[in-house]
C-alpha cells in the first residue's frame, strides 16, 4: 500500500513570473510590507509584475453583504483579464481575504460553470475584456515559504533563541484546506519560515483560535467587544510561553493582534509581553526582511502599535532610533502619543505617581 | 485612567474547569455519591411542576454546579416546590429532592 495521504497537505507553488495582486487594507496598515515583498523577490531574481491598474477585490464589501456576488465575480474576472493581458499565468495574492475570495470564486466557477459564463459576459459588457483563468494561485506567504531556503542562504542574521507565535489567517486554508500548505489541520506556511530561519515556534493551546478580526465583529461597534475578547483569549493563552514576537500572514490578524493589545492595555491596564510591554506583531515580509538585513524603518515598522525596538535589540539590528518617524527625504511624519502597551511596568508606576 | 472606547470586552460563556473552584462540587458528590450517577437525561426537568410555571431547569442547575458554576444556583433551587415528581421518574434512582436540599445548604453564599 502506498501511503500518500500527506500529499493532500501539499500545495503546488509557481516558481517564477507572478502577477502581483496587492491588498487594499495592507497598504494602509502595513504600508511597507508589500514593497518589502517586491524587494525580496527582486533580490531572489524573480519576475513579479506590479500592476497599478488592478483594484480592490471587493472582499470586505462582499463579506459584509454590501457588494453582490456577481459584482465581485466581475471585479475578480477583471483582475484575471489584466493578468492575461500582461502575459502572466501565476497569481501572487498579497491579502488573505483576497486569496480566500479568488479561491472561492474559482471553485464556484468549477462547480457552477454558468456563473463563470455570466461573469465573462458581465466583464465583456462592462469593459470589453476577456481573460484566462490563472494556472497557479498562491498567497505571497506561500511564495516566501517556497523560497525560504534561498532566503536563509542570503540571510545576514537568524532567529536563533527567539520564541515565535505564528498565526494563519482563517481564509487561507479554513475555507478550502487544499489551498494552503498543510491544509487547515497542519498549517505550516509560517512555521516553516520560522524553523528555516532558526526560530522556535510556540505551540500554545489557542494557536488555531481566530484572531478576532471577523468583518461583522469589528465593523459594527456593538460587536467589537466580541472581537477583542477573541484576541484576548489568544493573548492570555500565549502569555505564559513568553513569545518574543508574533508573525501573521493575514492583514486583519496582524492588525488586530497588534492594535487590540493597545486597546486592552488602555481598557484593562494589561499587557502580554514578558517585559511588561506588548508583544510585537510582524508580517512575514517584515520577518524575512529583518533576516535579510533590511532597515526596519524602510519596511514601515514604525507603523506598528506595539513598538518593535525591543525585538530589534534582541535580533541585534543596527537601527537609528532618531530616524523612526522620518519619512521620505527625511520629512517628519508625526509620532503617536505614548501608550501603556509600549511602556515598562516601571514606567507605568511612574506615570500613576504623576 | 482607563479609556472608554464605547465597548467592553465580551465575557466568555465557556465553562473553564481549570479556573473554577470545584471543591464545593466535590463536597456535594462526597455527601451524596448518587449525584454522580446522573446521566443528564432530563426526565427530572420534563416532569418538574415548578418548571411548568417558571424557568426552573433542574438538569441545567445540577450540570452547572458539578462544573463549579455556582452563581445563581441557590436562587434557582428556591424555585423547587419539593414535590418529588422528579424522584419518581429518575432512571438512576437519584434522590433528587435530597440533591436540591443539599445544593441549597452548600451554596447559600453564592
Amino acid at each position: 500500500m502506498v501511503l500518500n495521504s500527506w500529499r493532500e497537505y501539499e500545495k503546488e507553488i509557481a516558481d517564477d513570473r507572478y502577477y502581483y495582486a496587492r491588498s487594499c487594507i495592507r497598504q494602509n496598515f502595513f504600508p511597507g510590507s508589500e514593497t518589502t515583498f517586491l524587494r525580496i523577490m527582486r533580490q531572489l531574481g524573480k519576475d513579479v509584475y506590479d500592476d497599478p491598474r488592478h483594484t480592490s477585490c471587493t472582499g470586505i464589501g462582499y463579506h459584509t453583504d454590501i457588494v453582490p456576488l456577481d459584482t465581485t465575480m466581475a471585479v475578480v474576472a477583471r483582475q484575471f483579464a489584466l493578468m492575461t493581458e500582461a502575459g502572466y499565468e501565476n497569481m501572487a495574492i498579497s491579502c488573505i481575504t483576497s486569496f480566500g475570495l479568488y479561491t472561492e470564486i474559482l471553485e464556484t466557477w468549477h462547480e457552477f460553470p454558468e456563473t463563470e459564463q455570466r461573469a465573462r459576459e458581465n466583464l465583456f459588457k462592462a469593459t470589453g475584456r476577456e481573460f484566462r483563468k490563472p494556472k497557479n494561485i498562491a498567497h505571497t506567504s506561500d511564495i516566501v515559504f517556497h523560497n525560504r531556503e534561498a532566503i536563509r542562504q542570503m540571510a545576514v542574521r537568524d532567529l536563533k533563541g527567539l520564541k515565535v507565535v505564528e498565526h494563519i489567517g482563517c481564509h487561507y486554508a479554513k475555507i478550502f484546506p487544499k489551498s494552503g500548505i498543510g491544509g487547515s489541520e497542519f498549517p505550516y506556511v509560517l512555521a516553516g519560515m520560522v524553523e528555516a530561519w532558526g526560530g522556535q515556534v510556540v505551540d500554545y493551546p489557542e494557536r488555531r483560535h481566530c484572531c478576532g478580526f471577523g468583518f461583522r465583529n469589528y465593523l459594527v461597534k456593538a460587536n467589537r467587544g466580541f472581537s477583542i475578547a477573541n484576541s484576548r483569549k489568544k493573548l492570555e493563552s500565549m502569555k505564559p510561553y513568553k513569545p518574543d514576537f508574533m508573525v501573521a500572514n493575514c492583514p486583519g490578524c496582524a492588525m488586530f493582534l497588534d492594535k487590540w493589545q493597545y486597546a486592552l492595555a488602555e481598557m484593562e491596564n494589561t499587557t502580554y509581553g514578558a517585559d511588561g510591554r506588548g508583544i510585537p506583531v510582524l508580517t512575514y515580509e517584515e520577518m524575512a526582511g529583518l533576516v535579510l538585513g533590511y532597515d526596519p524603518w524602510e519596511m514601515g515598522m514604525q507603523m506598528h502599535q506595539v513598538d518593535v525596538e525591543p525585538l530589534l535589540d534582541k535580533l541585534g539590528v543596527d537601527y537609528d532610533p532618531a530616524a523612526k518617524f522620518l519619512g521620505r527625504a527625511g520629512k517628519y511624519i508625526g509620532a503617536p502619543k505614548p501608550a501603556g502597551v509600549n511602556s515598562f511596568e516601571g514606567d507605568r508606576i511612574y506615570r500613576i505617581k504623576n | 485612567m482607563a479609556i472608554d472606547f464605547g465597548y467592553s470586552v465580551s465575557q466568555p460563556r465557556a465553562v473553564d474547569l481549570d479556573r473554577n473552584d470545584l471543591s464545593l462540587a466535590r463536597e456535594i458528590v462526597r455527601e451524596m455519591p448518587e449525584f454522580s450517577a446522573c446521566i443528564a437525561c432530563g426526565g427530572c426537568t420534563a416532569t418538574c411542576t415548578a418548571g411548568n410555571l417558571t424557568s426552573f431547569n433542574f438538569r441545567l442547575v445540577q450540570t452547572l454546579v458539578r462544573r463549579g458554576e455556582y452563581a445563581g444556583a441557590y436562587a434557582e433551587m428556591n424555585k423547587c416546590m419539593l414535590c418529588g415528581k422528579c424522584r419518581l421518574v429518575c432512571p438512576r434512582g437519584i434522590n433528587t429532592r435530597g440533591v436540591v436540599r443539599l445544593i441549597k445548604r452548600k451554596l447559600g453564599d453564592y
